[in-house]
């Protein structure tokens, strides 16, 4: 029987969805059974919690910052407790969109083109940089924040005159941002099962396609509410071969990346059928609305055996990187 | 495989749930149940004032005098004890209404539900002030209705504005089935309407057949200044509904509030709330009734007294802090009640601004929940009650630093405070 702490809330932007994760894997480890699962809101008190709580593995359930950008993965090492989900190093840069992009564009996974900017650089060498470079990239364009998750601050800019106040925005919730080429297309999400430890293959579901009902954009409001995007899996009217170039594409992107456990990939499929990679969740939603739900749905994998494949990686991965089942210990 | 939608249920819901949708506000507002997060979001009133010897009396009283009316349903209208107490409660607000024009309803929230599920049919027209409560927002949502908003300026609702749009209205052949108003220390506005501008809006009712809803839940919560009279008590042609709460005066726990109205009006609310609810909690309305007619009265109003001391130096707290701290706001300094309504130069976003002060561990309201046109969003609703004065400070202190910061990122990006 294995203790296992959720590691849910916590205080980034996504601190809800983040407790309706947690919430959904409480329930599936008591539905697996055997296991005593604790709910640990993360506060400033993690490192004590962790220490003294005689857990044997942690479940990572924090979206954004706090929880995909290294910290809670470096303090799990530091505790030597096995955790679920992709390494300290890869899931920070994974979460980092700009170092993300850098790291797939040096293994030849397509990407749409960008720039980044800090609001510390703007407001030292003021906009000229920014209008220019943006210009060169050509409009439309979109501005998102380079840490942040569930398009919380991310806007289209179809001019120069939007640009000003769509990095405000984005600098809202992170100090770095992004401005990247708008690809126009269809909007996928590909959710990947990593292999256990270093066995095996990843597996990739099938793409769920992603279709807002009323905004032009698939923004915050519409991931999360009931009746405002339709998921479909797998998607209707694509051809074959560009869904398998997709699933290809989103499959290098987790490996190039370095993502384990499980992850998921946004990817665009432009009007001729290229998929671009926009971003890769190392730590993504698992509430009843989420894509990676959907995803599971549709191959009739329940989420239990996917808490279990994390937890059976979490404890094979600890063992080689130090964990708390380290016989050395 | 097989195809999957997001909600495998979602082709069976009536139309109404799709209109009422959940918000980056909402969600980031989880973030303000952290303790370190100073927020000036909420309307809590202050309940750990109350004293807890005196809640036990009151809850061991009803145990062992009252238990079996305690524990049974109870009429729609409300158990006549608690119908006395709203009584004596409207006369110290100058009115008198006869008991038989009031029920007693699960908080003053399921008025504006039952009143909105009465009136209203997809695609109606209600009249609301721009800012709106934002907690009727949803109830406006759900029966799909047209929000016409007026806006409000420091002397409150403008009669003129109102005609205007009844003008407006009527040459669209459209007649607007309410006016929601909160006269007195609005929410989130903070003003108050002026007696005079009361005066030609019951006169403006009477002339154009316009029914108006007029929610009181803050005005014994007064600071300074006289009070106003309500609406319902200047009405002579029963063009008024009213809507009252011991929300404010005593507690949102209780869930206890009212609707005072005319007779025909209040039969349709009556089979509204028989089939949401029954009847309101009478449990609670026991413990409204013993605390509001111990010492004849006296215990309640000494305690609104002694709220009006703990709301008076926040409040003072609060506008002081924003002179020294967000001299860039405009905000008018509320006589009552709980909020204040700051609007910063166009170029802010407030929503925007409110992830980066939650950064800073403190929160309000973004404008934008108070409008349902997409307006208000350089503005926000700031709460008082909740939190000590050094917290109100430090709180605004922290904001003030989060809109100099988006004020230097804009003006570096060019852009005057205008947004041009």
């Amino acid at each position: 029987m294995a203790r296992v702490a959720i590691l849910c809330g916590g205080r980034s932007h996504e601190r809800a969805v983040s407790l309706r994760t947690g919430a959904r894997v409480e329930q599936a480890l008591h539905a697996i059974g055997g296991h005593e699962a604790v709910l640990v809101d993360v506060d400033e008190h993690l490192p004590e919690t962790l220490r003294t709580g005689e857990f044997d593995v942690a479940f990572i359930a924090l979206h954004g910052r706090g929880g995909e950008d290294d910290q809670v993965q470096a303090l799990c090492e530091l505790t030597r407790l096995p955790y679920t989900g992709t390494r300290n190093g890869p899931c920070g840069a994974a979460f980092h969109k700009a170092r993300a992009k850098r790291l797939l564009l040096a293994a030849g996974v397509p990407t749409p083109a960008f720039i980044t900017f800090s609001e510390h650089a703007i407001e030292q060498f003021g906009a000229g940089d920014v209008r220019e470079e943006a210009d060169e990239l050509g409009y439309p364009l979109v501005v998102k924040p380079a840490r942040a998750g569930s398009s919380l601050g991310t806007r289209f800019v179809d001019d120069a005159a939007d640009l000003p106040r769509a990095l405000i925005s984005a600098m809202s919730y992170d100090s770095q941002v992004l401005v990247e080429r708008h690809v126009r297309g269809r909007e996928l999400s590909v959710t990947i099962l990593g292999a256990i430890g270093d066995e095996g293959e990843p597996r990739v579901l099938p793409a769920v396609e992603i279709v807002p009902r009323h905004a032009d954009w698939f923004d915050y409001e519409s991931r999360y509410s009931h009746g405002e995007t339709e998921f479909t899996c797998p998607p209707i009217g694509f051809d074959e071969a560009v869904l398998a170039r997709a699933q290809d594409t989103a499959r290098a992107a987790f490996e190039a990346l370095d993502i384990s456990g499980y992850g998921r990939v946004d990817l665009i499929v432009d009007e001729a059928g290229d998929p671009w990679v926009l971003e890769v969740s190392p730590v993504p939603g698992l509430t009843e609305t989420s894509l990676v739900s959907v995803a599971l749905d549709a191959v009739g994998i329940p989420l239990e055996d996917l808490v279990t494949h994390l937890l059976a990686d979490a404890v094979a991965q600890g063992a080689t990187t130090g964990g708390a089942s380290d016989t050395e210990e | 495989m097989r195809r999957t939608i997001l909600d495998p249920y979602e082709d069976r819901y009536a139309r109404r749930v799709f209109g009422m949708r959940s918000s980056v506000m909402r969600d980031l507002m989880a973030i303000t149940q952290r303790p370190e997060v100073i927020s000036l979001a909420g309307g809590l009133p202050d309940t750990g004032a109350f004293d807890r010897e005196v809640l036990a009396e009151l809850v061991s009283r009803i145990a062992l005098d009252d238990g079996p009316m305690a524990l049974q349903y109870g009429p729609t209208e409300g158990i006549r004890p608690v119908v006395d107490v709203i009584c004596d409660v409207m006369r110290a607000e100058g009115m008198d209404p006869d008991p038989a024009n009031i029920i007693v309803t699960t908080g003053g929230q399921q008025v504006l539900d039952l009143f909105a599920r009465t009136f209203l049919d997809p695609g109606d027209v209600v009249i609301a002030e721009g800012p709106t409560y934002p907690g009727v927002v949803p109830c406006f949502n759900a029966v799909q209705a047209d929000v016409r908003h007026v806006p409000l300026d420091a002397d409150g609702l403008d009669p003129e504005r109102v005609e205007a749009l009844l003008d407006e209205l009527t040459r669209e052949g459209i007649r607007a089935k309410y006016l929601y108003t909160i006269p007195t220390f609005q929410n989130p506005g903070g003003c108050t309407t002026t007696l005079a501008r009361r005066e030609r809006l019951v006169e403006l009712a009477a002339e154009r057949d316009l029914l108006i809803l007029e929610d009181n839940p803050y005005s014994l919560l007064r600071y300074e200044g006289e009070p106003v009279a309500t609406l319902r008590s200047l009405d002579q042609h029963e063009r008024v509904a009213y809507l009252g709460t011991f929300s404010k005066i005593f507690s949102p726990g209780v869930r206890v509030g009212w609707i005072e109205a005319p007779t025909p009006i209040l039969q349709r609310v009556n089979l509204m709330k028989q089939a949401a609810d029954l009847c309101s909690s009478p449990f609670m309305q026991l413990l409204v009734t013993r605390f509001f007619a111990s010492d004849d009265g006296g215990e309640w109003k000494a305690w609104v007294a002694r709220l009006n001391d703990i709301y008076r130096e926040r409040r003072d707290a609060m506008v002081e802090a924003i002179d020294e701290f967000m001299p860039m706001a405009e905000f008018t300094s509320p006589q009552g009640g709980l909020f204040l309504w700051a609007t910063l130069p166009e170029v802010i976003d407030t929503t925007d601004l409110l992830a980066r002060a939650l950064e800073k561990n403190v929160a309000f309201v973004p404008g934008a929940g108070a409008f349902l046109d997409g307006t208000g969003t350089s503005s926000m609703r700031l709460n008082f009650s909740a939190m000590p004065p050094d917290r109100i400070r430090e709180g605004i202190r922290r904001i003030g630093e989060a809109t100099n910061e988006v004020l230097d990122l804009a003006r570096s990006l060019g852009l005057d405070e205008g947004g041009a």
